[in-house]
């Protein structure tokens, strides 16, 4: 038990080699950080490697979960901060620092580290020449680390922990040519989008615990399974869609996948590793385990499964026209995100495991292979000016056709296996109607091996097309790049051998390794809702002659799509046409600019586009709020304000002439003014007395005179 | 025997402001470092309140009591009366640091009326200690509007451009919720008198006859008390004065403005409104009103910092939102949403005092907030870019750092109360990111395209410093915040047991709170104020 009690460490070596670098990295030769942080992710590696060994000792087959608490994360330890559950009993609000592994975490725990490892060390190579080597390599250690405490929680807060880590860390690494605008665009659009779906896994984990009482997996699960929930029942219904919008912002669905071909921008290691093999992947490892709740919401399991259907099919679309060779990887990886949903939709969930174990090694390949073409093109990444690549760079080209059939679903190798396991349980599930999600499925598989064959013949066929410049520097990529492209190679093929299905006389040995953690195992299940069970139901060496006709018409699309590919593109010269714009023109504008989908968020969404004079989305709503503070609020402070100062100013106006003036002043003008004619008769001057007295004299006489 | 830890605390600032007094004018660099020892003295004193108030986390009442009730002014029954419990202890811990740092930040950017201005911040601190700590009414009140003045001037001689509008608005909006505050407060004297038959404005003492008010008349106090916290803070519809208050100020003071200021705005929601008037708080409809504003001022909040084109009221307009959580997590009025509230008040200060500092190096380079200014200032300094980067990821909640912890317990609180007001609140997480990233997009990303920013010189020791310690705390509550839940813990449950026990709403009593619920508040002094 010696790893299995430190299993906390994995993630740590990894925070280690990030922190050396944020602290020291400036100073540091670049071999010390290679020996830093490619170190430290070998060593997680090793780990990993020995814990899952002494996992497979201590559950003996059984799936029994290993926990190691660390210390209480959030929360006071004592029941302090209870709160009270929907059904009114109190619940203790605690997120620990804890750590758990069982098959599902171990699955992830050694693809993780293992591709992670191959791409530290191609990363040395392609980022030799590159300015802020420490930083790429900080920000890559930050991540591993970020990804591992992901899978290694043992409850949804701590796992969100790591699903913002690696969040954080896909913002930094593809903002990481930070000079270019469109990549710090990029970067901000990744995180925001993200952020959306981050919104809505919180929601979805306080709905949870809010109903479940606890945070941690092993006892949301047990409830879950215990039998007291009906299937359908709504809280468990919106906790699992709010999950699900988690999971679309992290693994780009339908209708948050816009961040991800955008996060091309960053170096190319980092799509390989967090945009394709491991990151994205995210949402379908919460999905998978949260599966004890969404096998008791079927609407939820419905969502999951047309909302992956549709994205798979979409995002092939518009993969078939892009001329950018990452951006087409990138389509691709969001349409094969799409078959993973499609798969847990459908119940068949270890059939998405597998699908993402495999897609972890040939999708690594690939973008890990068009980094070595675009190495040997001094930076192009455009496949128009390519072609004619194979004898320039063999290895590269090798290892890339290996994974262009894994990923066409070519039999014998890893895609096949779990491609087809993903159509025939799509088949198989519950009703009818599922079909058409069978069918969806198979025209995305016929869609992807033309658009991988397109990339391929493009790149490596046909005449080249490139300046003589950019020829005359096409080299094989070194050692450090071709080793792990040799090594994914080699696991594209063999990593689907761990799961092949019964009816191609396999055990699936991958399947039986996950089923302890799938909801198929409650017993109550059974009893109740056979339909549902039936969606996950084991394949007990049953072999339906139908698979072998579905398996038949699903190779039969994968040779029809090379074959198609080819014969459009390998042998195009300079002037070749596409052969969708040759065909409908209109349909290849639409594809072409990506259904117009990122134009139309910009006008509705984010208002980043105004239509006309009006800007709609948050940008609208933020124009608005400060208008509306500036004039309406400001303005009724302002106002009172003057108000204020209005009836200050009239105050003073009615103190100096109404109340002084008339009140005060007014009355003394008065008794000035009455005084004038009272004081005529006694000013004091002898004279005038005289004088009055002679006039009244005089008065008085002619008075008498006249009567 | 009475501990004197908390006078001195608190009185430190005032002697190093009268020290100050008789350093020469003319001497700036005498003055600064006069200045700065005081205040990292006044930092370090309160250093040992740390291990002495732990050691008493969990023990009910207001601790470190210093006077009685009444022995100030016997004849109006105000007393110097001076006490604390988890809420304040934080607090003040959070003021001493952001004091330090505050003053520490100024050396180069003050140039003119030194000595006063450090005279000022000095007493600006002692104000600010002072309403956290004060038992009595009266002190508190004091106290309070002794902090006005102080503000008033750091903002009207050492602000920007509008220095003056900024400085009068500020001013006259704050007094005018203190009056109604003051009215609140002499009616609960008056009622207290009526009840007991003595005079008294000791807060133990109003705790326990302030629930009897009856509801009719208590609705009038409540909204008093909340018009007065309500601009403090300042939750929309009142809250204009903050954007204008924090441009003009001067780097320091829109720190201090941001990081402690505003908290006694939401300090008095918690100290007294809940605890003053439990039925009216909990009755659905004002309580459906206060949390519909806080709501309102999450996202609005939100959507106006996004367009702004200047960086301190960006941030200014950020505080709003964030503030919007503090006064979301204290009236859903469980355990989580309080005991999230102050963490996140502690956490706002941290981070948003930081954005200021962030935004006040900019300023002192190239005296311009104008985004439009910048841009590719990572390339010149990176080390700048990098704590900026730590400290806004700190602001928008990413786990591991401290607004996370804060901000997830505030919805945790808000969800079980009503689902709906954590799903009105979760679009401020994503707005937080998007005004966030942008900012740092247009500042930070690119080239450097304006010629003037290509010479600019990176962090200077000093301005290191000043953001050690506040990234050590965001990492210490994001990685282990343990300890201030438990300190949290008693004075949280008191409040929230203080609601329940009075509250007019239908929920059940025993829930929401602990099963062994703490003894009511008490004060062994208290009694004494019956004599």
């Amino acid at each position: 038990m010696l790893f299995l009690n430190h299993i906390w460490l994995i993630p740590l070596f990894p925070a280690f080699g990030a922190a050396m670098m944020f602290f020291f990295g400036r100073r540091l030769q670049k071999a010390t950080v290679n020996a830093v942080c490619v170190g430290v992710v070998v060593l997680a590696f090793l780990f990993a490697c020995f814990t899952v060994f002494e996992y497979t000792n201590f559950a003996h087959g059984s799936g029994r979960p290993f926990e190691k608490i660390l210390y209480t994360w959030l929360g006071s330890d004592d029941g302090h901060l209870n709160f009270v559950k929907r059904d009114g009993t109190l619940a203790s609000f605690n997120a620990d620092a804890g750590f758990l592994l069982d098959p599902l975490s171990s699955i992830w725990l050694l693809f993780v580290t293992g591709v992670g490892m191959l791409i530290h060390i191609y990363s040395t190579g392609y980022m030799a020449h590159e300015g802020g080597y420490y930083r790429f390599f900080g920000y890559m250690n930050l991540f591993m680390f970020s990804m591992l405490t992901l899978i290694l929680a043992n409850n949804y807060l701590l796992l969100f922990v790591g699903w913002e880590g690696v969040g954080l860390c896909s913002y930094l690494l593809i903002g990481f040519y930070f000079h270019r605008n469109s990549a710090s665009t990029a970067a901000n659009k990744a995180f925001i989008v993200n952020r959306i779906g981050d919104a809505g896994f919180i929601l979805g984990a306080l709905t949870l615990v809010w109903y479940l009482g606890s945070f941690r997996f092993t006892d949301v699960n047990a409830l879950a399974r215990s039998g007291q929930f009906a299937i359908g029942d709504p809280v468990l219904t919106a906790a699992a869609l709010l999950l699900f919008v988690g999971a679309c912002g992290k693994s780009a669905q339908i209708p948050l996948y816009v961040w991800l071909p955008d996060a091309m921008e960053g170096p190319t290691p980092v799509s390989a590793l967090i945009h394709a093999a491991t990151m994205v992947t995210a949402g379908v490892y919460m999905v998978a385990r949260s599966n004890a709740v969404f096998v008791l919401a079927p609407t939820a399991m419905k969502t999951v499964a047309i909302v992956g259907a549709l994205t798979a099919v979409f995002a092939a679309s518009i993969g078939l026209v892009q001329n950018d060779i990452k951006r087409v990887l990138a389509y691709s990886t969001v349409s094969q995100l799409g078959y993973m949903f499609l798969a847990l939709g459908v119940g068949a969930f270890a059939a998405g495991v597998f699908h993402v174990f495999t897609h972890a090694f040939f999708k690594a390949l690939l973008f890990l292979g068009s980094g070595s073409v675009i190495h040997a093109m001094s930076g192009e990444q455009d496949m128009r000016n390519m072609g004619d690549l194979r004898k320039r760079i063999p290895i590269t080209f090798a290892t890339m056709f290996i994974g262009m059939l894994a990923i066409a679903g070519i039999p014998g190798l890893a895609g096949f296996f779990s491609k087809d396991e993903i159509l025939w349980q799509a088949w198989t599930s519950e009703a009818f109607a599922y079909h058409i999600l069978w069918f969806i499925g198979f025209f995305t598989a016929l869609m992807t091996a033309f658009y991988m064959g397109r990339l391929i013949y493009l790149t490596f066929y046909g005449q080249p097309r490139m300046s003589h410049e950019v020829e005359h520097h096409v080299h094989e990529s070194p050692k450090s790049m071709t080793v792990p492209l040799v090594i994914l190679a080699i696991c594209s093929v063999g990593a689907g051998y761990l799961g092949v299905p019964h009816s191609l006389l396999g055990s699936n040995r991958f399947e039986k390794f996950l089923d302890p953690v799938f909801a198929k195992e409650a017993p109550v299940m059974r009893a109740e809702e056979p339909a549902q069970l039936a969606a996950g139901k084991k394949e007990e060496g049953h072999t339906d002659p139908m698979e072998y006709g579905l398996m038949g018409l699903s190779v039969l699309a994968a040779i029809v799509g090379l074959g198609m590919a080819y014969r459009c593109y390998a042998k195009a010269g300079k002037d070749y046409v596409e052969p969708i714009a040759a065909t409908a023109p209109p349909l290849y504008t639409v594809l072409y600019n990506k259904w117009f989908v990122d134009e139309g968020y910009d006008y509705v969404f984010t208002g980043r586009r105004k239509i006309g004079d009006i800007r709609l989305g948050v940008m609208g709503a933020g124009e608005a709020s400060s208008w509306f503070d500036a004039k309406i609020i400001d303005g009724a402070v302002n106002d009172v304000g003057w108000v204020t100062r209005a009836v200050a100013t009239l105050s003073t106006w009615w103190d100096k002439w109404i109340i002084d003036g008339v009140g005060v002043n007014g009355p003394a003008i008065l008794a000035r003014m009455i005084s004038y004619p009272t004081r005529l008769f006694e000013w004091g001057l002898v004279q005038w007395y005289a004088l009055v007295m002679v006039a009244g004299l005089l008065g008085f006489g002619l008075y008498y005179v006249w009567k | 025997m009475q501990s004197h830890i908390l006078s001195i605390i608190l009185f430190t600032p005032l002697v190093g402001a009268f020290v100050l007094l008789f350093v020469p004018k003319e001497n700036k660099d005498a003055i600064r470092w006069t200045a700065n020892i005081f205040a990292l003295a006044g930092f370090l004193i309160s250093l040992p309140l740390v291990p002495m108030f732990w050691a008493q986390r969990f023990l009910p009442g207001f601790k470190f009591l210093e006077g009685t009730p009444n022995n100030w002014i016997p004849s109006i029954g105000a007393g110097y009366n001076l006490g604390i419990d988890g809420i304040s202890f934080l607090l003040i811990m959070l003021t001493t640091v952001l004091g330090w740092i505050s003053i520490l930040s100024s050396w180069t950017a003050i140039e003119i009326r030194v000595k006063e201005y450090y005279v000022w911040f000095l007493l600006l601190q002692t104000g600010m200690l002072g309403v956290f700590m004060a038992l009595d009414f009266f002190l508190f009140f004091v106290f309070w509007e002794a902090m006005l003045v102080p503000m008033y001037l750091l903002i009207g001689i050492w602000g920007g451009p509008r220095k003056l509008y900024a400085a009068i608005k500020f001013f006259l909006y704050t007094l005018l919720g203190s009056v109604l505050m003051l009215l609140g407060i002499l009616f609960l004297y008056f009622h207290h008198h009526t009840v007991t038959g003595f005079f008294t404005f000791s807060i133990p003492e109003l705790y326990k006859t302030a629930p009897m008010i009856p509801f009719q008349t208590a609705i009038w106090l409540f909204v008093a008390f909340f018009i007065g916290f309500a601009i403090k803070v300042p939750m929309f519809p009142f809250h204009t004065w903050l954007p204008d208050a924090h441009v003009e100020a001067p780097t320091a003071g829109s720190v201090i403005l941001a990081g402690v200021l505003l908290k006694m705005g939401t300090y008095g929601f918690v100290r007294f409104s809940l605890p003053f008037f439990p039925a009216v708080v909990s009755h659905p409809k004002v309580q459906g009103w206060v949390i519909f504003l806080s709501l309102v001022g999450i996202i609005y909040g939100a959507l106006v910092s996004l367009m702004q084109k200047d960086m301190k009221k960006l941030v200014a307009y950020s505080s709003v939102s964030h503030l919007g959580f503090c006064t979301l997590g204290i009236f859903v009025l469980n355990s989580a949403g309080v005991t999230g509230s102050v963490l996140q008040q502690i956490n706002h200060g941290i981070s948003t005092g930081a954005l200021f500092l962030i935004v006040g190096i900019l300023y002192e380079r190239r005296h311009t907030r104008e985004i439009a200014e910048y841009g590719g200032i990572s390339n010149v300094m990176p080390l700048y870019a990098t704590i900026t980067m730590i400290m806004f990821l700190s602001s928008m909640g990413l786990p591991l750092l401290n607004g996370f912890v804060g901000e997830f317990t505030i919805l945790q609180g808000a969800f079980t109360a009503n689902w709906r007001w954590a799903a009105w609140a979760a679009p401020g997480v994503v707005l937080a990111a998007a005004y966030l990233l942008w900012l740092y997009q247009r500042v930070f990303f690119g080239t450097v395209t304006n010629p003037k920013n290509e010479k600019l010189h990176d962090l200077t020791p000093r301005e290191i410093l000043t953001f050690v310690p506040l990234i050590i705390m965001a990492l210490w509550i994001g990685l282990y915040p343990k300890p201030f839940f438990q300190i949290l813990e008693q004075p949280v449950n008191q409040i929230v047991q203080t609601i329940h026990n009075n509250s007019n709403a239908n929920a059940p009593v025993s829930a929401q709170v602990a099963p062994a619920p703490a003894p009511p508040a008490t004060v062994a002094v208290a009694a004494k104020a019956s004599n």
